[in-house]
């Protein structure tokens, strides 16, 4: 029953991410690549319609996570508290950016909205990054020091840097290196990504210029990539136990690599709707490839006194799992009812919708 | 400790209550642009479609308001409150994350569609998607009073021996006592939220003396839908939700209502009074006799328990607050009813338009039913305190244990800024299309 649950949860957040993660992405290219009114329409215009229901995937995630893994829930929750309430803000300054902008016609009012909307997505993107970074990582569960646990042991509180700013410190921060080296890989992959629906839905004049974007930014998530790889082994001694163990994980990592190696193929794709594909497969990858590496854990302890938090010990009791999959199921089919309903009338290219013209 | 179980607090009600003000119009004004769009397609008169469509603005508006300041809400469980998120998770994130799959979904999905698909659905369509928000939002608000219920009456639980709360009924939870007359009852009031709102702008247009016309649809539509909302909510929803609280709360029954000791041949009911702690008793009391005893137990001598029956410990921990807002919510429905009766009477006489001083108030008064329902929440929050779960489960016991008194304090400060500046901009942007009116809308 708690495996079930995992599967849901991180497919939940993996569309979370596929979905929102084309609206943070189409911020940031908004941010630095949209010049000309036309082209800012044309963005907008194809996340207007979609953004809230995307961002819905993060609600009912942070839901299943509360009543399948309320322990899960309280614990990072609270420990991640910072970074957690700043996610907030910046998803309220992201939303009305996006949604107060073209209520006024003024150039103050509408420069102040374009920033609002673009930096937030940007920091958002990093922010992902790092809270994956930090999952992995692990945190020091109980609040050890000198060998004594000061808290219960699934309770833990990280600040958001420390002087030391490295993963091996005693005392962990939420940023250090490699943390924020996933937190570029998030705002990279997020910009290509974002790129790709943007080619997907608009005719505007920089899907060319895009492309081009998308085929260098490939590059360089290729290289920090690997370096990651390489690294990967300080936070996790023995980094592929799970594919060794486990063979058939190694799926995951392909469909990753196909993702990233068919995006280098970006200029000769016939239909716009491809590159989209890739950056998707790459992301469900990546997405897949992490957790799993650390797969029954869900949150790695950094001392030995306390034990790792595991699907095993954080799940909610056996009937609550249980009934939960009756209400579930009906609401899944819903809600892809729903979603084929939205994508079937904003089918094609969204550049006419105009979005914004309250 | 006690430092820090206080900014916690006063975070969470802060960001609820700012939060509050948003849902109350969606859920009410969601129903009324559904009866303005089907009173159009079934008359198919223009004026009814763009009337629709200038609501639908402002419910844009006010809706992309909900959902940014209802994100902080999901999350604020975890972050401020691990304990209790942890306890209890197993039961109140059932709610919670049926509230997020079955309405949450529905709602964003279609809002979407109504806004921008009116010309890619026909009238019709255009129509159902409405109809689907109203549904979505009816049943957000439903699985959140069922979670509020359980916390204020706890059903269909067992106790572990690590504390924890599990489940084992889940039927329990939507069967419970508590929720629906609270369900009935809240979206009543949030349907008098938006007949205010729809009537005081209308008597605004009016009393301009701009965009008559649909100043006067939006007069009679609001006070016949207020009137309606406002005396079902008194009686028999209000009633309802007062005797589950006599019933299950009695404590918290006879701090609302300021009984300090219990009077033998019935209670009188108080009309005005300040709550004096120190000497237990009202200053400055107007009051009627018997009459509490007859609303509570239609008997006019029935005996209520004053506070003097109870162990302090489990007072309400603001005997004061709690008695003001509830007198306060009870005071405004009684206002609401009064006002809305005359306004009713001459609407029938066709002399409602010219009757400056209706106008007037129904303008004066839309701030009002935010403020009822805001004192309604802390009638039941105030009511429900020392506990988180009733009975079981201590507020201070549920906090995140490893967050500290600094920390919460910066957040709730940034939650305050950034809070202000939202309501600035709604207000200045709902002025915006308000003062635009229905006609330049529509294009
Ligand atoms: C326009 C708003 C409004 C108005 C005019 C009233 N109420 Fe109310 N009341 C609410 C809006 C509200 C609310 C915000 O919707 C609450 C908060 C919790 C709930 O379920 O409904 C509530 C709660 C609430 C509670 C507390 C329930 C609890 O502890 O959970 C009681 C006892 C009453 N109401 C009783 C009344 C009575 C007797 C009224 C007679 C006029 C009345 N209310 C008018
Ligand atoms: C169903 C939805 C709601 C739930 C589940 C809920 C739950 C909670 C929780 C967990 C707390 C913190 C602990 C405490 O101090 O009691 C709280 C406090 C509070 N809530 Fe609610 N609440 C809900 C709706 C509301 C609404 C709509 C309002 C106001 C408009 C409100 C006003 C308050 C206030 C004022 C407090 C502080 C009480 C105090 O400090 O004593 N709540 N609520
Ligand atoms: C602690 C309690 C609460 C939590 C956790 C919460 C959570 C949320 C969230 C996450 C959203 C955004 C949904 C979206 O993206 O569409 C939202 C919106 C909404 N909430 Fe709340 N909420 C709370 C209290 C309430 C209460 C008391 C009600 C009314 C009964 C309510 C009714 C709504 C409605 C109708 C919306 C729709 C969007 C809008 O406001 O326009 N909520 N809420």
């Amino acid at each position: 029953m708690e495996l079930f649950w995992y599967i849901v949860l991180m497919t939940m957040l993996a569309i979370y991410v596929i979905l929102d993660g084309y609206d943070f992405g189409a911020g940031i290219i908004h941010l630095f690549f949209a010049k000309t009114e036309k082209d800012k329409k044309a963005i907008t215009s194809a996340i207007g319609p979609f953004w809230d229901a995307n961002e819905v995937w993060l609600i009912a995630s942070g839901g299943v996570l509360f009543f399948a893994f309320p322990t899960l829930y309280a614990s990072s929750f609270s420990g991640f508290y910072l970074p957690l309430i700043m996610i907030l803000w910046l998803l309220i300054f992201r939303a009305i950016g996006l949604e107060l902008r073209g209520q006024v016609h003024n150039k103050i009012w509408e420069t102040i909205w374009d920033k609002a909307f673009g930096i937030s997505s940007l920091l958002l993107a990093l922010f992902f990054g790092v809270a994956l970074g930090n999952v992995v990582r692990g945190v020091n569960l109980g609040i050890v020091t000198d060998g004594v646990s000061t808290h219960e042991p699934q309770y833990f509180f990280l600040p958001l840097w420390n002087p030391s700013f490295s993963p091996q410190a005693e005392h962990l921060g939420i940023l250090d290196w490699f943390t924020v080296l996933l937190g570029i890989i998030g705002v990279i992959s997020l910009t290509i990504h974002g790129a790709n629906w943007i080619i997907f839905k608009t005719n505007s004049d920089i899907n060319k210029q895009l492309k081009k974007v998308i085929f260098n930014l490939n590059f360089v998530l290729l290289t920090l990539i690997i370096i990651s790889l390489l690294v990967w082994h300080i936070i996790e001694p023995k980094p592929f136990h799970n594919f060794i163990k486990t063979p058939w994980l190694w799926i995951f990592p392909l469909i990753t690599f196909t993702g990233l190696f068919g995006l280098f193929k970006i200029k000769t794709f016939k239909k716009d709707g491809y590159g989209f594909i890739f950056s998707t497969l790459f992301l469900f990858g990546g997405l897949t490839t992490t957790v799993a590496s650390i797969f029954p854990k869900v949150l790695p302890s950094t001392n030995d006194i306390n034990p790792s938090l595991t699907i095993y010990n954080v799940a909610a009791d056996e009937y609550g799992l249980n009934v939960g999959i009756y209400w579930f199921t009906i609401a899944i089919l819903l809600v892809a009812i729903y979603m084929i309903i939205q994508y079937k009338v904003f089918k094609g290219k969204m550049d006419d919708i105009g979005y914004g013209d309250h | 400790m006690e430092d820090m179980l206080f900014y916690d607090r006063m975070q969470f009600a802060f960001t609820i209550t700012f939060h509050y003000l948003f849902p109350q119009l969606t859920m009410g004004l969601s129903l009324i642009i559904v009866y303005f769009k089907g009173k159009f397609l079934y008359n198919k008169i223009e004026k009814y479609n763009d009337v629709a469509k200038f609501w639908m603005k402002i419910f844009a508006l006010n809706f992309a308001m909900g959902v940014v300041t209802g994100i902080p809400m999901e999350f604020q469980f975890g972050t401020n409150w691990a304990k209790f998120s942890e306890l209890t998770g197993g039961i109140i994130g059932q709610t919670l994350a049926m509230e997020g799959m079955f309405s949450f979904f529905l709602e964003s999905s279609f809002l979407g569609l109504f806004i921008f698909g009116e010309k890619l659905l026909g009238h019709k369509l255009h129509f159902v998607t409405g109809f689907l928000v109203f549904l979505g939002s009816w049943a957000s608000g439903y699985l959140i009073i069922a979670t509020h219920s359980w916390m204020q009456h706890p059903v269909g639980f067992e106790i572990l021996e690590n504390g924890k709360f599990v489940l084992n009924n889940f039927g329990a939870l939507f069967s419970n006592p508590w929720l629906l007359p609270s369900y009935l009852h809240n979206q009543l009031a949030s349907l008098i939220t938006a007949s205010f709102v729809v009537g005081g702008i209308g008597a605004f247009y009016i009393l301009n003396n701009k965009h008559n016309e649909f100043g006067k649809i939006f007069v009679k539509t609001g006070v016949v839908f207020g009137f309606i909302a406002s005396t079902l909510v008194a009686f028999p929803t209000g009633d309802l939700v007062a005797k589950n609280v006599v019933k299950y709360q009695p404590v918290t029954f006879a701090a609302m209502e300021g009984i300090f000791e219990t009077e033998e041949g019935g209670s009188e009911i108080v009309l005005i009074g300040q709550p004096n702690i120190q000497d237990k008793k009202l200053d400055n009391k107007i009051a009627v006799p018997n009459i509490l005893s007859f609303l509570t137990y239609q008997d006019w001598d029935a005996e209520i328990k004053g506070l003097n029956e109870f162990n302090p410990e489990d007072y309400p921990t603001n005997i004061p607050g709690l008695y003001y807002a509830y007198h306060i919510m009870v005071g405004l429905g009684t206002i609401f009813i009064g006002l809305l009766f005359f306004a009713l009477i001459q609407l029938f006489r066709k002399k409602l338009y010219k009757t400056k001083w209706i106008l007037w108030s129904l303008l004066f008064l839309l701030p009002f039913p935010y403020i009822a329902n805001t004192m309604g929440w802390y009638t039941a929050e105030l009511g429900r305190q020392p506990w988180l779960v009733y009975n079981l489960l201590r507020t201070s016991a549920g906090a995140s244990p490893t967050v500290s008194s600094g920390n919460t304090l910066f957040t709730l400060l940034g939650f305050v800024g950034l809070y202000l500046l939202l309501g600035l901009l709604f207000l200045m942007l709902a002025g915006k299309i308000i003062n635009k009116g229905p006609q330049l809308i529509k294009n």
